[in-house]
């Protein structure tokens, strides 16, 4: 009898419990469907709000929102958020000159890069090039091409050296950053880079760019009448990937 | 046999691949017997007395050996090692319009990692009333939606840009494949998010990168993540592979595949751009005056035939001959496609399978009776926004010759009198 009373009781509880739940999640969860909740067209979704509300329909409440993940830690924010931007937004406090710069590169970039960050073999060159933009074989380095030093920095720092990234510290990426300025003749060698001397640097190539114009200075591509029949009278080789051959040929098959 | 081909010795590939199919027609035909019977119906065949492999024999099926040179090709001279590197789909031998994972281009900065789902973490920060961190099976947890598209590298068809280079769709257009995702819109989890905190979003971004050690960060207008970005976790109906960032990428429908980040593992909401490496240094385009253009995210319109060609030749000789290639749009659907078989003096409309779907491969087709002379083949591609795929003369008049990326130019193959395809540029 005490068995079954027990069990009765455990049973009452797990249901009252369920129904505490059910309610609750009621409350939290569950809104009225919208007559028209069920289809929503992908292409018409413009307003991302009104799609979540429609999914919202069935699990969850009219802002879309789900209740899934958790929250960021401060430790988590600082460890994965480290992308510096052209204004500086992120630069940590630090500095390292072109003396110490032309160590760490030479231990851990020359490799790749030369002793003088002029590239070796097919590896990117990071020196040189001024002026070459508009030559028929442009050369493209921090100095001659990259319009902002923050790129560099946030390269250096999250994704170099090449096989052991995010390893430098904040004063090695400064002093990093200051030789490959140096090779670029940018800076004098005396010159300390930190988070305050950062926009002493003049990039030559900050003006080079201009956003994507396609859709007025290519606009001869849309709408164009196209040609169907005798568009042109004569058709002739001018050039063949055979005779250049750098086609790879398979040797194993 | 090599000799039927040009003066210039072709690689081994062709000349097997040809020899492979020539032979094929040949032993068919020289071994008919007298009274004109086919052995291979006349005689009872090994394969149609004894068993073949039981289930199990590969619990992941591989193609079958015959189709062993369907794979990913490399271009070593291309970079300095295999790492910070890209290879080719191989178009030249497939048909329709789904790339299979296995042989879909694959292009990283530091490597293909290796990533547990246990060990995936999502961060979504910046600029959201929340900041918060999604594991993967959180992901799994939210509306799901399907899409198909492609994927390009803005580099695909650059090596072309100042003349005709490699000998092969493979290396010229194979810088692309066609998946259909399962995934969740990003739109889904920045709302989780809230997006209070960013009060207009006009003008805003967002910054992702992925968990890689290049961790290849790209900036996005967050008009678009809202619009069609996919976090996406399914590939043609399984895990994503490996090689194209499992167990999670971003799916950037229409735009340059380099924002396509793999191993995604954070998303910050912006102001401004970050002006990372690969949207300053890289992946911007050049024009003659020396003055980039930065930003340039969306694939035009383009199309090539992709059979015939250099790596699949005609081997049969006169008769009817199925043309076949591949057109896409990173504006939206591809509403036509002209082939011409005359080198541009006159076109004709070719067949598309199925309707052009937005941002996704469209397979065409132009069948057509050879009767043995040398063709030059070419495809131009309209979209739905009317643009018109151009030549590369009309490319080079605006971009000049020192672009890489964005090449969408109309490609001539020169189909000689042998079957031969060689890539060619014309007048």
């Amino acid at each position: 009898m005490l068995k079954s009373r027990d069990l009765f009781m455990i049973s009452f509880a797990s249901v009252f419990g369920v129904l505490l739940a059910a309610t609750y999640l009621a409350d939290r969860f569950i809104t009225q469907l919208p007559e028209d909740a069920k289809i929503v067209p992908i292409d018409l979704d413009l307003d991302f709000k009104l799609v979540a509300e429609a999914y919202a329909s069935v699990v969850a409440p009219r802002d879309g929102k789900f209740g899934l993940g958790r929250f960021a830690t401060k430790n988590e924010l600082a460890a994965w958020d480290k992308d510096i931007s052209p204004d500086g937004t992120g630069l940590p406090v630090g500095s390292g000159d072109a003396i110490d710069g032309e160590e760490i590169f030479s231990e851990r970039c020359a490799f790749c890069h030369g002793d003088f960050a002029e590239g070796l073999d097919n590896w990117p060159e990071l020196a040189g090039g001024l002026d070459t933009l508009a030559d028929e074989d442009p050369v493209k380095t921090v100095g001659s091409y990259w319009p902002y030093l923050s790129t560099t920095w946030d390269y250096v720092k999250r994704s170099m050296p090449f096989g052991y990234a995010q390893s430098l510290t904040d004063d090695e990426v400064y002093a990093t950053v200051a030789y490959i300025l140096y090779s670029n003749d940018l800076i004098d060698e005396d010159f300390v880079l930190s988070n305050e001397s950062f926009f002493d640097v003049e990039m030559p190539n900050a003006n080079g760019f201009i956003i994507d114009d396609r859709k007025i200075s290519e606009s001869h591509f849309w709408n164009k009448k196209v040609c169907m029949t005798d568009c042109k009278n004569d058709v002739k080789i001018t050039m063949r990937a055979a005779v250049l051959d750098v086609t790879p040929e398979d040797e194993e098959f | 046999m090599t000799d039927n081909f040009s003066d210039k010795k072709p690689s081994r590939r062709q000349f097997l691949a040809g020899a492979a199919a020539l032979g094929a027609g040949s032993s068919a035909a020289g071994s008919l017997s007298a009274s004109g019977d086919d052995p291979l119906i006349t005689e009872v065949q090994e394969w149609a007395q004894i068993t073949g492999d039981g289930v199990d024999a590969t619990p992941y099926g591989l193609p079958i050996e015959f189709e062993k040179d369907v794979v990913r090709r490399n271009v070593s001279w291309l970079t300095a090692d295999t790492i910070s590197s890209i290879n080719f789909s191989p178009i030249h031998a497939l048909d329709g319009t789904i790339t299979p994972q296995g042989c879909a281009f694959e292009r990283h900065h530091s490597g293909a990692i290796e990533l547990r789902k246990e060990d995936y973490r999502l961060m979504i920060n910046g600029l959201v009333d929340q900041e918060l961190v999604f594991t993967y099976e959180d992901l799994e947890r939210f509306p799901r939606e399907q899409h198909v598209y492609f994927c390009e590298c803005a580099a695909n068809t650059g090596m072309e840009w100042a003349g005709a280079q490699l000998n092969g769709v493979q290396f010229t257009h194979g810088m692309i494949h066609n998946m259909e995702y399962i995934g969740v819109p990003l739109r889904t989890l920045l709302n989780e998010a809230g997006l209070n905190a960013a009060g207009d979003l006009k003008g805003k971004w967002i910054f992702v990168e992925g968990a890689d050690a290049s961790s290849n960060g790209r900036s996005i207008p967050l008009e678009k993540a809202l619009d069609d970005v996919l976090v996406a976790f399914k590939a043609n109906g399984e895990a994503l592979r490996k090689e194209h960032g499992y167990p999670v990428r971003l799916v950037v429908p229409g735009w340059e595949g380099n924002m396509w980040v793999k191993w995604l593992r954070r998303v910050e909401v912006m102001d401004k751009p970050v002006e990372s490496r690969e949207e300053t240094s890289k992946y911007t385009d050049t024009l003659a005056d020396g003055i980039s253009r930065k930003w340039t995210w969306a694939m035009d319109a383009k199309s090539v035939v992709t059979s015939p060609s250099p790596q699949s030749p005609i081997t049969h000789g006169k008769g009817p001959l199925v043309i076949s290639g591949l057109a896409w749009s990173g504006r939206g659907a591809v509403k036509r496609v002209d082939v011409s078989i005359d080198g541009g003096k006159n076109w004709h409309e070719a067949r598309l399978v199925q309707p052009g779907a937005k941002m996704a491969l469209t397979r065409f087709y132009f069948d057509v009776e050879w009767n043995g002379m040398e063709l030059f083949l070419q495809s131009r591609a309209h979209d739905e926004t009317g643009y018109v795929q151009p030549t590369k003369e009309e490319l080079r008049e605006v971009r000049g010759l020192n672009t890489i990326y964005h090449n969408n130019c109309i490609q001539t193959w020169w189909i000689k009198s042998n079957g031969e395809v060689e890539n060619v540029e014309i007048s």
